[in-house]
C-alpha cells in the first residue's frame, strides 16, 4: 500500500477579487522508501503541495477539496493538535534556506533535543546522546563539541545538514524537502543531496523532493511529477520523464537543460510565461505556449492519461480521439 | 565581557561630563543665588561675604572643577529652599520614587507582554480588538487625566483607595518602604497604574508587532513543521525572539518612568523625587535641580548598560569573539 496518497487535492486562496485556485485536482502516491521529485516553474504549486501535506498552508490558503492519506488514514482534516503530533514524527520537513530555518537564539543541540523529546519516549540525557549521533550522521565534524554551538556559528551547508538532522531525528516515514539545495553554493549542493539520498535509503524514509533543479531530480528521484499552473502535467518514472517526456511542457522543460557534451548556440527555452493564478486560460493551462496545441486544448481541460510509460495531462494521448494524433 | 563593561563605562564618562556642565551652567545663568538666598534686606558686606562663601568670585573653570569634585562625592550643597544638604533630601525621597517606578514598570511588563503576545497570536479575536482599543486610550490620554479619573473613581466614588500620599511606611536602614504595610500597598496602587499605563500599552503594541513579525519567519514555520507544541513555538521560540527590541524599549521606558514621574507624583502628592523637583523649580532651588538632573543622567546611563548586558544574555549572535565557529 502507498505510504502517502494525495487524491484530487484542491487548494484555494480566498481573496478580495474572488477565489484563486492554487492547486487543482492534484493526485499522486508515494510508496514507502520512494523518492518522488516534483518539478516545475516558480508558482506552479510545488511548495504549496508540500505545505498542504504537512498541514501548514499559509492562511488564508485552505484545502478546498480532495484528500490526503498517510498509511490509509486521512490527515488533511485532522484538528491542529492531532496533525501537530504527525508533523516531525511521521512527516518531516526540510525548508529552502538553512540560514533562516534555525532559531538563532538556541543551540543546535537544544533544537534537536527539543524535537526528540516532543515525539519520542526518551529522557533528556538519551536525547542529547542521540542528538550527537545525528550530527555525526549528517557529517558535522566534532559533533560532540559542536552540539552546543549556535546556528550562526555554522556555515550554510553545515546548517542545512543540521536542518536535515532535525527533520529526521524523530524518524519520520516521509520527508517533504522543499528546495533543500536551492539556497546553497553549487559546490555544496551535491554533497547535501548525496547525504539526503543516503540517509533516506538507510532509514527507509520516503521523500517528496521539491526542486526546479532537473539535475537533482535525475540524480535522486525514483519518480517525478511535473507541475504546471497548479496541476500535474506529467508523472512517471524519472528515467522516462527525463529521456522521453510525453507532455509538451515536460519536453520543453527537459530541452531547456543545457547539454554538457556539445556546444549550443542558444539555450532552448519555452516561449512565454506561466499564467497567473487569476488568469489561467480555458482548456489546457499550457495551450497558449504549447507548440503542438490544437482545437480541443483550448476547449477542454485534459486529465492525466496513459502516455507511453508515464501519465500525461495532454489531449495528444486521448484514446480513440478523432482530433488527436499520435506523437 | 569585562572589557565590554569597562568600555561602556568609559563611553558613559563624556555623557556624565556634559550633563554636569549643563547642571553647573544653571547656577550661573538661572537666577542669582545670592539674591535668592539673601531675600529682600541685606547689606553690601553680607552680599560680598556670601559670594565668597559660595565661591562665586572664583573663575568659571575653578568653580566648575569644585562643583565636579563635590558632585563625584555626592555633594551638591545646600538646598536654597529648605537649607538642608541636597544629597540628604534626595536620599530621603528616592525610595518613594523608585518603589513607584519599579511597581509601575512591573505592572507594565507583567500585563503588557502577555497582552501583546495574545493580540499577536489571535489577531482577529474580539478580545484582541478590545485590548487594542484599550491601548489606544492608554496611549492617547494624558497621565494627569488618567490619574484624576482614577482618583475620582476609586477614591471619591468608591472610596476603596487613598487619593494621595504613601500611606504608612516602614524604615529599613535609610530606605523607607511602603510594601510592608497594607495602607502603603493601597496607596501605591493608583499612582503605579497611572504611571505604568502608558508604558503598558506601548509594550503591548510593541510585543504585538514583533510577534506578528517573528511568527512569519522560517524558523517558526520550521518549529511548527517539527511538530513542537504551540506553547513551545509561541513562548519558547517566538517570544524569545521578540525580546531584544522589547528590552531596549522597556529599559528606556524605565528611565523615563523614574525621570518623569513628576506629573504622577504631583497628582497624587507622592513624596518622591519628582515632587521635590517640581517644588524646587517653583522656588528656583538650583542645587536640587542640578543634582536631580545629574542623578537622572546616571540612571539612564546605568539602564543602558544593563540593557546592553541583557542583549548579551538573550542573543548569542552578539557574543562575539568567543573563538568558535567560522
Amino acid at each position: 500500500m502507498s505510504l502517502l496518497q494525495v487524491r484530487n487535492l484542491r487548494v484555494e486562496f480566498p481573496t478580495r477579487r474572488g477565489t484563486l485556485v492554487a492547486l487543482d485536482d492534484v493526485s499522486f502516491d508515494i510508496a514507502p522508501g520512494e523518492v518522488l521529485g516534483v518539478v516545475g516553474e516558480s508558482g506552479a504549486g510545488k511548495s504549496m503541495t508540500g505545505a498542504a501535506i504537512i498541514g501548514l498552508l499559509e492562511p488564508p490558503g485552505r484545502i478546498a477539496g480532495g484528500e490526503i492519506l498517510l498509511e490509509g488514514r486521512r490527515i488533511d482534516n485532522l484538528p491542529y493538535e492531532r496533525m501537530r503530533r504527525i508533523r516531525g514524527r511521521e512527516i518531516g520537513a526540510i525548508f529552502q534556506d538553512p540560514l533562516t530555518t534555525l532559531n538563532p537564539l538556541y543551540t543546535v543541540g537544544r533544537q534537536l533535543v527539543e524535537t526528540m523529546l516532543t515525539h519520542l519516549p526518551i529522557g533528556p540525557a538519551e536525547a542529547r546522546e542521540r542528538a550527537i549521533g545525528w550530527l555525526e550522521m549528517v557529517g558535522i565534524p566534532a559533533a560532540r563539541e559542536r552540539i552546543d554551538s549556535y546556528p550562526h556559528e555554522f556555515s550554510g551547508g553545515m546548517r542545512q545538514r543540521v536542518v536535515i538532522a532535525l527533520a529526521l531525528c524523530a524518524e519520520p516515514k516521509l520527508i517533504v524537502a522543499d528546495e533543500p539545495t536551492t539556497a546553497l553554493d553549487v559546490s555544496i549542493q551535491a554533497q547535501v543531496i548525496a547525504l539526503l539520498k543516503r540517509l533516506a535509503r538507510e532509514k527507509g524514509t520516503a521523500m517528496m523532493l521539491v526542486t526546479h533543479d532537473m539535475g537533482v531530480i535525475a540524480e535522486t528521484a525514483d519518480r517525478v511529477a511535473v507541475m504546471y499552473a497548479g496541476r500535474i502535467a506529467e508523472i512517471g518514472p524519472v528515467r522516462e520523464v527525463v529521456k522521453r517526456a510525453n507532455h509538451p511542457y515536460s519536453q520543453g522543460l527537459m530541452a531547456s537543460i543545457p547539454p554538457l557534451d556539445r556546444r549550443v548556440e542558444r539555450l532552448a527555452q519555452i516561449e512565454g510565461a506561466m499564467p497567473r493564478l487569476s488568469a489561467i486560460p480555458k482548456g489546457c493551462a499550457y495551450n497558449p505556449r504549447c507548440p503542438r496545441v490544437f482545437d480541443r486544448c483550448r476547449r477542454e481541460r485534459p486529465d492525466l492519461m496513459p502516455a507511453g510509460a508515464t501519465l500525461a495531462a495532454c489531449w495528444l494521448y486521448a484514446p480513440a480521439s478523432g482530433e488527436g494524433h499520435a506523437p | 565581557m569585562f572589557a565590554f563593561i569597562v568600555s561602556r563605562l568609559l563611553q558613559a564618562l563624556p555623557v556624565m561630563f556634559t550633563v554636569s556642565l549643563i547642571s553647573f551652567a544653571m547656577f550661573a545663568y538661572v537666577g542669582d543665588p545670592v539674591v535668592i538666598m539673601l531675600g529682600q534686606d541685606f547689606t553690601e558686606a553680607q552680599r560680598q561675604q556670601l559670594i565668597r562663601d559660595l565661591g562665586l568670585d572664583q573663575p568659571f573653570f575653578m568653580q566648575f572643577a569644585t562643583f565636579l569634585g563635590n558632585a563625584v562625592q555626592g555633594e551638591f550643597g545646600l538646598s536654597y529652599r529648605l537649607s538642608r544638604p541636597v544629597a540628604e533630601l534626595i536620599a530621603e525621597r528616592a525610595p518613594a520614587t523608585l518603589e513607584l517606578a519599579f511597581t509601575a514598570a512591573f505592572i507594565a511588563l507583567a500585563v503588557g507582554v502577555p497582552m501583546g503576545v495574545y493580540t499577536g497570536l489571535y489577531r482577529y479575536s474580539w478580545l484582541s480588538r478590545v485590548f487594542l482599543t484599550f491601548s489606544l486610550i492608554g496611549v492617547s490620554l494624558p497621565t494627569f487625566l488618567i490619574g484624576i479619573l482614577l482618583i475620582l473613581t476609586f477614591s471619591v466614588w468608591l472610596g476603596w483607595l487613598p487619593s494621595f500620599g504613601r500611606g504608612e511606611v516602614t524604615r529599613i536602614g535609610w530606605w523607607t518602604t511602603g510594601f510592608l504595610t497594607w495602607s502603603g500597598i493601597k496607596a501605591l496602587v493608583l499612582p503605579a497604574i497611572t504611571l505604568g499605563l502608558f508604558q503598558l500599552t506601548l509594550i503591548m503594541r510593541l510585543v504585538r508587532s514583533e510577534m506578528l513579525e517573528v511568527l512569519r519567519t522560517d524558523y517558526i514555520k520550521f518549529a511548527r513543521a517539527r511538530g513542537l507544541s504551540n506553547r513551545a513555538v509561541h513562548f519558547g521560540h517566538a517570544l524569545k525572539n521578540t525580546l531584544v527590541p522589547v528590552i531596549t524599549i522597556a529599559g528606556l521606558q524605565l528611565g523615563g518612568i523614574i525621570a518623569f514621574a513628576i506629573v504622577t507624583e504631583t497628582v497624587f502628592q507622592w513624596p518622591g523625587m519628582g515632587l521635590l523637583f517640581i517644588q524646587s523649580v517653583g522656588a528656583a532651588d538650583i542645587p536640587v535641580m542640578a543634582a536631580y538632573l545629574m542623578l537622572i543622567a546616571l540612571v539612564f546611563v546605568t539602564i543602558n548598560l544593563v540593557v546592553d548586558l541583557l542583549y548579551y544574555a538573550v542573543d548569542p549572535r552578539l557574543r562575539i569573539g568567543r573563538g568558535r565557529g567560522h
